[in-house]
């Protein structure tokens, strides 16, 4: 299986036309199958919690947003998440790179990995962690899911499921 | 003149279009003077209004002004280049740069002193760059709208603030208020 083309193809399936991303080197794959797509408008922004502002105005304005990014972007958002989209009830689905999980190799990522779920339930922020391969088999339910609640989700996506860093 | 004489002005203009409005007092004062469901008010999240802005902009085909402050654009400059690359013909983003942050007690800005924000606007590729005249601000607007093109208006006006009472409306009330006639 094509986890990159999976995830895409559940993103067109559920209707989400808007995606904004912050790279990561895990997140390569799925950034570039995004970008290729006809029916999604990609628009890379520079620090998450501006692509949350962009992709609040998306939906507002009758599409579905997404944003795919590092799991060191909680630090960043937590106060974007609060009084933007929880506050004012919007979903937004977080691809998440779970950095600093097994098979990580830079120290540093582990810590931001330590606190990424607590940060996440003290925002009760409904989170799903994707490990094994055929975890992402629920992407799709978990898509329909935020659009039914109007919340925030996150999916982290950790090294393991990625495949691992090859030989960095 | 100050930013509420400003929103005051410029109300007529306002009314008929989406408009995405910064946080604390701009909100407040535009609520005030002319409140309409094709308002959004922020509430919170310092220097987003012209990063949703956009995303409403490029989501649907209707004319969205964000009124933003020279604080919060430097709070979230990266916003710039990413409107210069995402051109949405539909957009205005008009910046009230009165060189303080008004809403925490005037302190200056930056963009008060040595750092101009229409020549940033420029360095990050916006085309359509315009800084003017407090008191030039409706012709300007109106022209930005008339022309069907993407702009950055940079209005240099006096540090100051009109009081005016703080917004009790319901974020989700502001919220379903605006979509509603966003889709109308």
């Amino acid at each position: 299986m094509n986890i990159d083309k999976k995830i895409a193809d559940d993103l067109v399936a559920n209707d989400i036309s808007f995606v904004t991303t912050v790279p990561c080197k895990q997140l390569a794959g799925v950034i570039e199958e995004v970008e290729a797509r006809d029916e999604i408008f990609h628009i890379p922004s520079n620090k998450e919690d501006e692509g949350m502002g962009l992709c609040a105005g998306a939906w507002m304005g009758g599409k579905r947003p997404a944003i795919i990014m590092q799991n060191t972007a909680i630090g960043v958002t937590i106060n974007t998440l609060a009084t933007l989209i929880q506050y004012y009830r919007m979903p937004l689905p977080m691809l998440i790179s779970y950095r600093g999980e097994l098979r990580e190799p830079v120290a540093c990522q582990v810590e931001m990995a330590v606190h990424t779920k607590a940060l996440l339930a003290q925002m009760n922020i409904p989170t799903y962690h994707f490990h094994k391969q055929s975890d992402v088999e629920e992407l799709d339910m978990i898509l329909k899911y935020t659009f039914m609640c109007n919340k925030p989700v996150a999916i982290l996506t950790d090294a393991n499921f990625w495949g691992g860093y090859g030989d960095q | 003149m100050i930013r509420s004489e400003i929103l005051k002005d410029i109300a007529p203009i306002l009314r008929d279009q989406l408009v995405v409005c910064n946080i604390g007092i701009p909100s407040q004062e535009l609520h005030a003077i002319d409140d309409q469901p094709t308002n959004f008010y922020m509430l919170g999240t310092m220097g987003l209004a012209s990063s949703i802005g956009l995303g409403l902009a490029l989501a649907q085909p209707k004319t969205v002004i964000a009124i933003d402050g020279d604080g919060s654009v430097l709070t979230n400059m990266g916003s710039l280049p990413t409107i210069a690359n995402n051109v949405a013909d539909n957009y205005i983003l008009m910046i009230i740069d009165n060189g303080s942050y008004g809403s925490t007690g005037d302190q200056p800005t930056y963009a008060g002193k040595k750092t101009s924000l229409a020549k940033v606007a420029e360095a990050c590729g916006c085309e359509n760059v315009i800084e003017c005249r407090d008191v030039d601000t409706g012709e300007v607007l109106q022209k930005a709208i008339d022309s069907g093109k993407m702009h950055v208006l940079v209005v240099k006006c006096d540090s100051g603030n009109a009081k005016m009472p703080v917004i009790t409306m319901d974020p989700v009330v502001i919220r379903d208020r605006f979509m509603k006639a966003v889709s109308a």
